[in-house]
């Protein structure tokens, strides 16, 4: 049914939907008020054959869900931030034992300096922890893809990370069409786990594998990831079909990747999550002025779809990738999987990281990366709306100081006394 | 499309306020996106809230930085927070007082705008004439229906009725629809003078 509803509330409304047997969580924000809800759901009676735990900590509740997934159960659970740092020992265990566990990231910077604003360092932290990772673009894909999430999960028996941008998405109040249980069963089939504990059959579940089958255990797990892009196009489709719209919301490709305008575009930005919105707006106004320009998203980042990406961006494209992330030392995350997905290809890629630590992505943000796009002033790697004073100030200080003090201090400082 | 900022503090239900504004636009048939600014969220610390109105679906997820309305539920953070940054010429001002711009000591900033467009309501003691506490959001909303047009009245009655309790929605609907009356009557008083 279309309602005017928050994010979160429409992600538990949908989680309610697809009938999860035990819900396992440790509050975080801007994850709160997702597994709020659900909390209520239970306890009132609106959800039921399900088991909410409320645990002491993320490790305790990835370790519950890889309990009760592993006695055959539908799981889920949510985090954000260091809560998900927090809990990943197990969840490297829980993609390694081949449990499908569904899991909303709210996605959150990383500490330190803290910082409870959005941005998707902390999913990108576990882009190889062998875990699917779908990246929702809105609010009406957040919620359809846990749904696809699920299935794919149980289908390949392996976890699923929804993400979504936290606060962004999370607490933003828009209409969305959220999926009824009767829908959801549609798609949905009743779990029956690959592997279970029972007492009836007893088996054990995680042995210790040595030099003689470690790899192929590990193999396997990477198999699954590569099957997962036959999947999830084919899943799309019979979602497409009950739903009447793609899980990975307006202008999904296949599933896999969304796609606005790009066919006959001299520039293609390439970004995951909810500023490919704010991206698709401005390519409208500058096609207006005669820009050629399109955007390309990254829905399921994990599997990554490299044939895809490989078909779909051409040589003689400038292709710049938005990251809400990096990778300290190097640079780009998603720029350099697109780099692998094209080697071969001559093609022209820049990165800029923008968005860090709930720094607005504003119109003019894109604006000024697609013009600089444009004239070749991009460089391969850089940082958009970088107040490059303030660094220098803390750069010069390290120079002329040896305890020149807490860094972030330092910055704050430096702010405050600007103004 | 219409985007309205909500400036109050943390307490007074500005983040609920942006929310009934876009659950009335979605009664009304439009589209509509709330969303609060993040961070301190305490009790008595400066809140902005977002809403956008419009025909077509949103995409767009930048902060509100050139509001077509600036609804004040807290005057006085008109002299510490930069309520009008961004702020259009012939831009929407509601601010919830009894006192006059020139009392607020803002007389500089409504100076040559439209005194249709430059509004004050008293939402403070309606809401506490029909709700008995000083929560001005709902009643604001009344005033900002009358002040734009961007939501009907209706619709921001109904959007409250679906959020509360009957008894709370009651008196909420009342401190709206009394916040209502009270903007038109303003704007008439207004339109009086100048065909005067």
């Amino acid at each position: 049914m279309l309602k005017q509803i928050e994010g979160s509330k429409a992600v538990a409304e949908t989680i309610s939907a697809c009938t999860p047997q035990v819900i396992c969580a440790y509050p975080i924000s801007p994850q709160t008020h997702i597994v709020e809800a659900l909390d209520e759901y239970v306890r009132e009676g609106a959800l039921t054959g399900c088991e909410f735990i409320n645990v002491e900590s993320e490790f305790s509740a990835m370790s519950v869900a890889i309990g009760s997934s592993a006695a055959g159960s539908r799981v889920y659970t949510a985090t954000a931030s260091q809560g998900l740092l927090f809990m990943v020992e197990p969840v490297y265990n829980a993609s390694g034992l081949g449990l499908p566990i569904v899991m909303t990231v709210a996605n959150r910077a990383i500490g330190s300096p803290i910082n409870i604003w959005n941005d998707q360092s902390d999913a990108m932290s576990q882009r190889d922890s062998g875990w699917i990772q779908l990246y929702a673009q809105d609010n009406q894909s957040a919620a359809d893809l846990h749904i696809l999430a699920f299935r794919l999960a149980e289908e390949l028996s392996l976890p699923v990370m929804v993400c979504m941008d936290g606060f962004i998405l999370t607490h933003a109040m828009e209409e969305i069409d959220v999926a009824s249980k009767e829908d959801v069963a549609k798609f949905l089939p009743p779990f029956v786990p690959r592997q279970s504990l029972d007492v009836n059959d007893p088996v054990s579940i995680g042995a210790m594998v040595g030099p003689e089958a470690f790899t192929e255990v590990k193999y396997l797990g990477h198999f699954k990831q590569i099957k997962a892009l036959e999947v999830i196009p084919e899943l799309s489709k019979e979602f497409m079909k009950i739903f009447g719209r793609s899980a990975g919301g307006e202008h999904d490709f296949n599933g896999l990747l969304t796609e606005y305008l790009i066919d006959d575009a001299e520039i293609i930005l390439v970004a995951l999550g909810s500023i490919l919105g704010t991206i698709k707006d401005v390519v409208d106004q500058e096609r207006e002025k005669g820009i050629k320009v399109g955007v390309m998203g990254i829905t399921s980042f994990r599997p990554f779809p490299s044939d895809e990406v490989r078909k779909r961006l051409k040589h003689g494209q400038k292709i710049v990738v938005v990251e809400r992330a990096f990778a300290p030392g190097i640079g780009g995350i998603v720029s350099s999987n697109i780099r692998t997905a094209l080697s071969g290809i001559e093609i022209d890629i820049r990165t800029v990281v923008a968005g860090l630590g709930g720094r607005p992505v504003t119109t003019n943000t894109i604006k000024d990366i697609i013009e600089k796009a444009l004239y070749g002033a991009l460089p391969e790697f850089s940082f958009s709306d970088l107040n490059v004073e303030l660094v220098e100030r803390e750069v010069e200080r390290n120079l002329l100081t040896r305890r020149s003090g807490p860094m972030a201090e330092n910055l704050l400082k430096d702010l405050g006394g600007a103004k | 499309m219409f985007q309205i900022r909500i400036h109050g503090r943390g307490g007074q239900g500005v983040v609920t306020a942006a929310e009934l504004l876009s659950v009335a636009a979605f009664l009304d048939g439009k589209h509509s996106q709330a969303f609060p600014s993040f961070g301190s969220e305490r009790t008595g610390a400066p809140v902005v809230s977002f809403c956008r109105i419009s025909d077509q679906k949103i995409r767009l997820r930048e902060p509100i930085q050139e509001p077509d309305a600036i609804l004040i539920q807290d005057p006085t953070l008109l002299h510490s927070v930069d309520v009008f940054a961004g702020a259009k010429h012939d831009g929407v001002l509601l601010i919830n007082t009894k006192k006059t711009f020139d009392q607020l000591g803002i007389e500089d900033f409504v100076k040559g705008k439209s005194a249709s467009k430059n509004l004050i309501v008293p939402a403070t003691e309606l809401a506490m004439k029909f709700i008995g506490r000083p929560l001005p959001n709902a009643a604001l909303l009344g005033g900002l229906s009358a002040a734009t047009g961007v939501v009907k009245i209706e619709s921001v009655l109904n959007a409250i009725e679906e959020r509360f309790p009957a008894k709370i929605a009651k008196a909420n609907q009342d401190a709206a629809q009394s916040s209502y009356e009270f903007v038109i009557n303003e704007l008439e008083e207004i339109s009086n003078v100048k065909t005067n």
